[in-house]
């Protein structure tokens, strides 16, 4: 139990640390190796929680193709450090910044209040639903739908992708 | 271990992608802003999942994923037109749909 706590509060620092420099570093590059120490931080909470299929794809998924490709679009297109951060204080981002504490406020306090009737944790009920075995079975018949329309999703993106970045004939 | 602290960072981590999205100009990092709010929802769902032992959560998590993985190849993608007409990625030198 207290290992579970020293893991648990270590990752859960790890992460807030890591998004924090993600959003205010000024290169996008650094912002975006920030992003990934973030991600592996994420991919161990999810183990924390039995969940080692999506620990695993988290892994595959964002570390290894997303960022991959944001860095590839970030050296393609040769970015510098921004001159500055962000501009002056406008009003309108106080504003904004005012209605985001707000947002924050109340997901903390949903949370707090809003999840008490829930059971308790139950680790090895936990780890029967995040086993590779249990979810492909899940995802091959009561998901089997969802599954094959997101195949025709990423067919989508993929032309859409080439569609958007290749060379225009003029 | 409560399933109060796992909300508690998703709320936070949402919060930060939030303050990315409003605060940074550079397009490549509020779109790095947005892959964090997605992940935060994530991780909701992930500690939903377990502390209920459903599998529908981890299931959304990867139609997320797939969506997520969508959205970056097609989000770079326009990034990357954008910057072939415009040499920048500066979000308020990107105007063209304002009116």
């Amino acid at each position: 139990m207290i290992l579970e706590s020293i893991v648990f509060y270590s990752l859960a620092v790890v992460s807030v640390g890591s998004a924090l420099l993600m959003v205010t570093r000024r290169n996008p590059v650094i912002a975006a190796l920030y992003l990934i120490l973030n991600f592996f931080c994420l991919a161990g909470l999810y183990l924390t929680l039995q969940a080692q299929f999506i620990a695993v794809i988290h892994i595959l998924v964002y570390a290894g193709a997303i960022m991959v490709l944001f860095l590839f679009v970030i050296m393609l297109l040769n970015l510098g450090d921004e001159r500055k951060l962000s501009d002056a204080i406008s009003p309108k981002k106080i504003i904004a910044g005012g209605l985001s504490l707000a947002l924050l406020l109340e997901l903390l306090y949903i949370f707090a209040t809003g999840t008490q009737g829930l059971p308790v944790y139950n680790a090895d009920q936990a780890l029967q639903v995040g086993t590779v075995e249990y979810i492909g079975k899940q995802l091959f018949t009561k998901f089997l739908f969802p599954f094959e329309v997101t195949s025709i999703l990423l067919l989508a993106a993929i032309i859409g992708a080439i569609l958007l970045a290749k060379k225009k004939p003029d | 271990m409560g399933i109060q602290l796992y909300l508690y960072l998703s709320a936070i981590l949402f919060m930060i992608g939030v303050v990315g999205v409003i605060a940074r100009r550079n397009a490549i990092i509020v779109f790095m802003s947005i892959e964090l709010m997605l992940n935060s929802v994530n991780l909701t769902l992930v500690a939903f999942s377990a502390f209920l032992g459903d599998v529908t959560g981890q299931m959304l998590v990867f139609f997320v994923m797939t969506v997520a993985a969508a959205e970056a190849a097609i989000g770079l993608a326009i990034i990357i037109s954008l910057f072939r007409n415009k040499q920048t990625v500066n979000l308020d030198e990107i105007n063209i749909l304002k009116w």
